[in-house]
């Protein structure tokens, strides 16, 4: 019974070590790349207003997405336990989100710069739950970015 | 077929509104995904599996809203919207609609 109870403790140990050492490298290298691509499509006016400036001529619209499924990792869904008996940020969670959010819009520019197209509009951002039911938590974060990008014209 | 989220299209005039068109498909994942989703969740990152998975559901469903609306005799589809919704642990059903018009 007690030797149940320790290896299952030294399972878990070994297991928020795994996922801490490895996510948290994971996420900084992949905010390094974020910063890069963004930095790249600089160019791209990117809005989610519905209607253009008025003046301004636009041609060749075409829909844009970019998606992403991101995955928590053990540490974080131990911490974010954790943080619901207390409540408060979790900071951890909020990090991956908004790894989520930057990749799928990167990726809505990488379409956009296809098409050579110089703004997208009408932006729409949103998220939704991947396997999630009543035995267990989800599995991952779906961010969806979608918009028009066409080629603008300030006069 | 010209689609595009906005209300209008840039540069031309709607003639004549169709209607609302819709395309949707729920895809579930196998069993093969879902253990290096397993394990993924160990370690954090991006389902990559997932990602296509869903990258195709939204693109079929995307194609079975214009085909609707190319029945209906449209030649584009504005306010185009997306809805991805969790069926069951297994499935995501994608959904794509938007109002199909005539443009010159």
């Amino acid at each position: 019974m007690i030797i149940d109870i320790i290896i299952g403790l030294v399972i878990t140990v070994i297991l928020v070590v795994v996922g801490y050492t490895f996510g948290s490298a994971k996420e900084r290298r992949h905010f390094a790349e974020l910063a890069a691509a963004e930095a790249r499509y600089q160019h791209i006016l990117v809005s989610d207003q519905k209607h253009l400036p008025i003046g301004w001529e636009a041609s060749q619209p075409v829909l844009v997405t970019g998606s992403v499924v991101v995955a928590t990792d053990y540490f974080k869904n131990f911490t974010a336990f954790f943080r619901n008996l207390f409540g408060g940020r979790i900071i951890g969670l909020e990090r991956l989100v908004e790894r989520g959010r930057r990749e799928a819009i990167v990726r809505m520019l990488d379409q956009a710069y296809q098409h050579r197209a110089n703004a997208v509009w009408c932006v729409r951002i949103e998220t939704s739950c991947i396997g999630a039911d009543e035995n267990k938590s989800a599995s991952g974060i779906e961010v969806v970015a979608y918009g028009t990008a066409m080629l603008v014209q300030s006069n | 077929m010209i689609i595009v989220n906005t209300e209008t299209i840039p540069g031309r005039q709607i003639i004549e509104i169709k209607g609302l068109v819709q395309g949707n498909t729920v895809r579930a994942k196998n069993v093969g995904r879902d253990i290096m989703a397993g394990f993924k969740n160990i370690v954090g990152g991006e389902l990559k599996s997932y990602t296509e998975l869903l990258v195709e559901a939204r693109n079929e469903a995307t194609e079975r809203m214009t085909s609707q609306a190319a029945q209906l005799g449209a030649n584009a589809v504005v306010n185009v919207r997306f809805a991805t919704s969790s069926i069951t642990a297994g499935a995501a059903e994608l959904y794509a609609y938007g109002t199909a018009v005539v443009v010159q």
